[in-house]
């Protein structure tokens, strides 16, 4: 049953580097980035579901605060101001 | 005082991460938690919220609960919306930006409305407007009347985000 | 019990996450993916930390929920700010859309 959820996930992870790599705007490219953060945050889950070891839930926050952080500073750049707002 | 509540909150996402089940308490992390949270409470305080009297109406902390059960049921009905109009061979997307009014005025009381518009089916916000007024995405555009439109999207939410927040 | 319980959440899960990612490439312009994409994704990305929260070690349901509450929070953030990132860069809506209240109100 885990193997179908990888291969889920998989076919995600390739979806999205679809969009990062074709997207016609910038902002398409920036979408694509942001999902794939989450679906690694996904990624994390299952490996503590499998190993049940605490430590991948520490990346799969960590990993989550960092791609927000990026998505926004990315789009304050597009919107054309500086990154003080 | 939101220095304070800021410190406090901070305290228990800390006691959160780090809480040893089955171990002895470690009281070094205990302190130096205590201490992290306290420094960031001080630094980040000022701009933390507009008023710190209003997390200490308890009948809030029940609407808010009682909000949960209504955002879980909205969220999953825009999943399955969603699922349909992806899967379907001829793509049933009728696109448009729409406007909106809403009565919440206080900032954290607008973020939670935008956030749960972005959540429920259809409909994205994409702009606030400093008069109430807000500019939603809509994937189907039924109507583009503010007033229909309005009745449509904001009313569940607002009548119990009013309480929460106002 | 609790088992089979996580995995159906956690199937589901990847179901939406399925979804929401088929929509990031069938749709047409950059608003109706964000739409598609972060609904579907959020609520699957719950779904597997549910799922992994309810058959797991304490410590990792707390570090789950954490998660689980935090990407409720950003996810729709960062679909906002992208949004109206694309709106004041000049990118246009689909051309079958059928309003545009931004554009009528800036003529």
């Amino acid at each position: 049953m885990i193997t179908i959820l990888f291969i889920f996930l998989l076919i995600c992870s390739f979806l999205c580097l679809y969009r990062i790599s074709k997207g016609p705007s910038p902002g398409d490219r920036v979408v694509g980035i942001d999902i794939l953060g989450i679906i690694v945050v996904n990624f994390c889950t299952i490996i503590t579901y499998l190993t049940k070891v605490d430590f991948y839930m520490n990346i799969a926050l960590s990993w989550a605060l960092l791609s927000f952080i990026g998505t926004l500073a990315v789009s304050k750049f597009l919107e054309g101001k500086g990154f003080d707002e | 005082m939101k220095r304070g509540i800021l410190t406090f909150l901070l305290f228990i996402a800390w006691i959160f991460l780090t809480w040893p089940f089955g171990k002895e308490i470690d009281w070094q992390v205990l302190v130096v938690g205590f201490f992290i949270s306290i420094l960031s409470g001080y630094i980040f305080g000022e701009g933390f919220t507009e008023s710190p009297h209003k997390f200490f109406g308890f009948k809030r902390y029940l609407w808010a609960i009682a909000y949960i059960p209504v955002l879980i049921y909205w969220c999953i009905i825009a999943n399955l919306d969603v699922a349909y109009r992806v899967l379907h061979p001829n793509l049933p997307i009728r696109p448009g930006i729409v406007k909106v009014k809403t009565r919440l005025r206080s900032k954290s009381g607008l973020t939670v409305l935008a956030n749960s518009i972005t959540l429920t089916p259809g409909t994205m916000s994409v702009e606030i407007d400093s008069n109430g007024y807000l500019y939603i995405h809509w994937i189907y555009v039924k109507t583009d009347d503010i007033e229909k439109a309005t009745e449509m999207i904001v009313r569940k939410f607002e009548k119990i985000l009013e309480r929460i927040f106002e | 019990m609790r088992e089979i319980l996580s995995l159906i959440f956690m199937i589901v899960g990847g179901f939406f996450n399925l979804f929401g990612c088929i929509g990031l490439v069938r749709l047409p312009d950059i608003y109706n993916r964000l739409q598609a994409s972060t609904k579907c994704v959020t609520l699957g990305t719950c779904l597997t930390l549910l799922g992994m929260m309810i058959n797991g070690p304490l410590n990792s349901s707390l570090k789950g929920f954490l998660c689980a509450i935090f990407i409720l929070i950003t996810a729709p953030t960062a679909a906002h700010a992208l949004s109206r990132a694309s709106i004041k860069a000049g990118i246009n809506l689909w051309e079958k859309s059928v309003v545009n209240k931004l554009k009528e109100e800036e003529k």
